[in-house]
């Protein structure tokens, strides 16, 4: 098994739930597509070609401010529990871990990690760099990214084009390369029945939504990723503001659904959010989208101040810690054990117990 | 592992979330039951993003239009328009050159707009002797075209370096 807790902190910090509003939004990812030019990109690129890739990050990285106390993964080392722990932790993308170690001459796709900021190698394109902060944090997560794109492309020349900007492999991302994307919590909107209306909404402002683990993922436990659709014909600036600003909407319908559950039906959402944090309390067996469903009705219960004792960061933890190739790591050891669902119940159970500060 | 909804045999593979009515359902399938319903799963949409729109491009392009383009191969990765059409990714960053036509106006339909409002990006400069390459077949340029006001700075700049 892969050592994790190299990574400082674990690449987890903004589990901490430090972040602004970090009880409706779970946390902030941007993420900027880069390609080295004069090299084919990551799905025409032979092994030389990639491992020439890997060679130019590797030094570029390393030089940079965010190469000191940083860690790589190759992914070729990797087995595949270790790969989909990486992708469970947000860490890396399904389409990354994915990669065929078996390719010959290696894939040479890699993982660098450096506190909240991170890139991947050959992956779609040679270069994803992306930060991931606690709360809404456009702003800071974005500030921090363009430090190391000026780092790294200042040391690797990367493909660019003065009409259609920096060229990706798929046409989608071209131009700015940048997907900032926001990790929300919306169950007063989908217990009010307007999620539908709003999610609508968001496609005819340019904006697009998927579900917790991103592209083709589906929506589980009232988590949202809300994103910019376009990359091309606005600067990042304008990109970032009008995520910012249609999140801050969401974010308000999303607090007076809440409020018009509490005014017009108290006991059932009293009894909704305690049913729930009773269930996990309690339960012997939980399968995952089961777990995903009664965290999001506690926290919905600690948002609304009638669960005590319960902090964001214990329900964070739970998110990602409850997902099968963490149960597996973490409390099994023995990758796929045939009851997670008692597993999970149990390392659920456990938590509460010692993080949960009041009993019901 | 969790089973097909409608089969109950294959694992599950296909989630499909749809709301209906604001009533959010979803479903369980194997892949076989969903190309059966007719969804297109999570991973044709990633991998075909531009699906039908690479199709009819392909259709119009052979039809006639830029049959340049259509038929042409970047000379940086061999790639065709047929294997953009495929894959949905283009194969280096020549074929934004190559298909440029097409692309332009895949482009304008998907963001809107063509021209980047980003930041610029200025290259790392690849030191003195590299410049100095550079600049001088910038220079080489600038006379073929007859551009002398272009071709002085580039001579001037070239003096400098020397």
């Amino acid at each position: 098994m892969i050592d994790i807790a190299l990574v400082p902190d674990g690449g987890l910090s903004w589990l901490d739930g430090s972040g602004p509003q970090a009880d409706v939004v779970l946390s902030t990812r941007v993420r900027l597509a880069r390609n080295v030019a004069g090299v084919a990109f990551t799905s025409r690129a032979g092994p030389l070609d990639r491992a020439r890739v890997l060679d130019l990050v590797d030094a570029a990285w390393r030089g940079s401010p965010f190469g000191r106390g940083s860690v790589r993964f190759l992914l070729d080392d990797l087995a595949p529990e270790d790969r989909l722990l990486l992708h469970e932790r947000h860490l890396a993308s399904r389409e990354l871990t994915a990669a065929p170690s078996e390719r010959e001459g290696g894939s040479g796709s890699a993982v660098y990690l450096s506190g909240s900021t991170g890139v991947m190698v050959n992956e779609e394109d040679h270069l994803r760099l992306q930060t991931l902060h606690s709360g809404f944090a456009l702003g800071p997560a974005y500030a921090e990214l363009e430090q190391l794109d000026a780092s790294l492309g200042g040391a690797i020349p990367f493909a660019f084009h003065s009409e259609f900007g920096y060229l990706t492999a798929c046409p989608t991302n071209a131009g700015t390369g940048l997907r900032a994307s926001v990790l929300i919590h919306l169950p007063g909107l989908v217990l009010t029945k307007e999620i539908a209306k709003v999610l609508q909404g968001l496609t005819q402002v340019g904006l697009t939504f998927r579900g917790l683990y991103g592209e083709g993922s589906e929506v589980v436990g009232n988590f949202f990723q809300l994103s910019n659709q376009t990359t091309l014909g606005k600067s990042e600036e304008e990109l970032l503001d009008h995520l910012g600003k249609i999140v801050r909407q969401v974010v308000a319908y999303e607090e007076q659904a809440r409020q018009v559950l509490l005014r017009d039906a108290p006991t059932i959402i009293e009894d909704k959010v305690w049913r729930a944090y009773g269930l996990l309390r309690h339960a012997r067996s939980l399968s995952f989208e089961e777990a995903m469903n009664l965290l999001s009705g506690v926290r919905l219960g600690v948002g609304l101040n009638l669960i005590p004792g319960v902090g964001v960061y214990t329900l964070n933890k739970l998110l990602v810690f409850t997902q099968p190739a963490h149960l597996a790591a973490y409390e099994t050891r023995v990758p796929g054990d045939a009851d997670v669902r008692a597993t999970r119940a149990v390392y659920v159970r456990r938590v509460l117990d010692e993080e949960a500060g009041w009993r019901a | 592992m969790t089973l097909c909804e409608s089969c109950g045999e294959r694992e599950a593979v296909v989630h499909l979330t749809q709301i209906v009515d604001n009533t959010i359902t979803t479903l369980h399938l194997c892949e076989r039951c969903a190309a059966e319903k007719g969804v297109e799963t999570g991973a044709q949409v990633a991998k075909f993003p531009l699906g039908d729109f690479l199709a009819s491009l392909g259709k119009s392009a052979l039809a006639g239009g830029a049959a340049g383009e259509a038929a042409a191969s970047c000379p940086g990765c061999g790639a065709t328009l047929a294997d953009f059409r495929q894959t949905g990714r283009l194969g280096c960053a020549r074929c934004y050159d190559t298909f440029e036509g097409h692309l332009r106006d895949l482009l304008r339909r998907l963001h809107g707009n063509t021209q980047h409002e980003g930041e610029r990006y200025g290259a790392p400069s690849a030191g003195p002797v590299g410049r100095l390459a550079e600049l001088r077949e910038q220079l080489g340029r600038a006379v073929g075209a007859e551009n002398f006001e272009l071709a002085a700075e580039l001579r001037d700049a070239i003096r400098g370096i020397e």
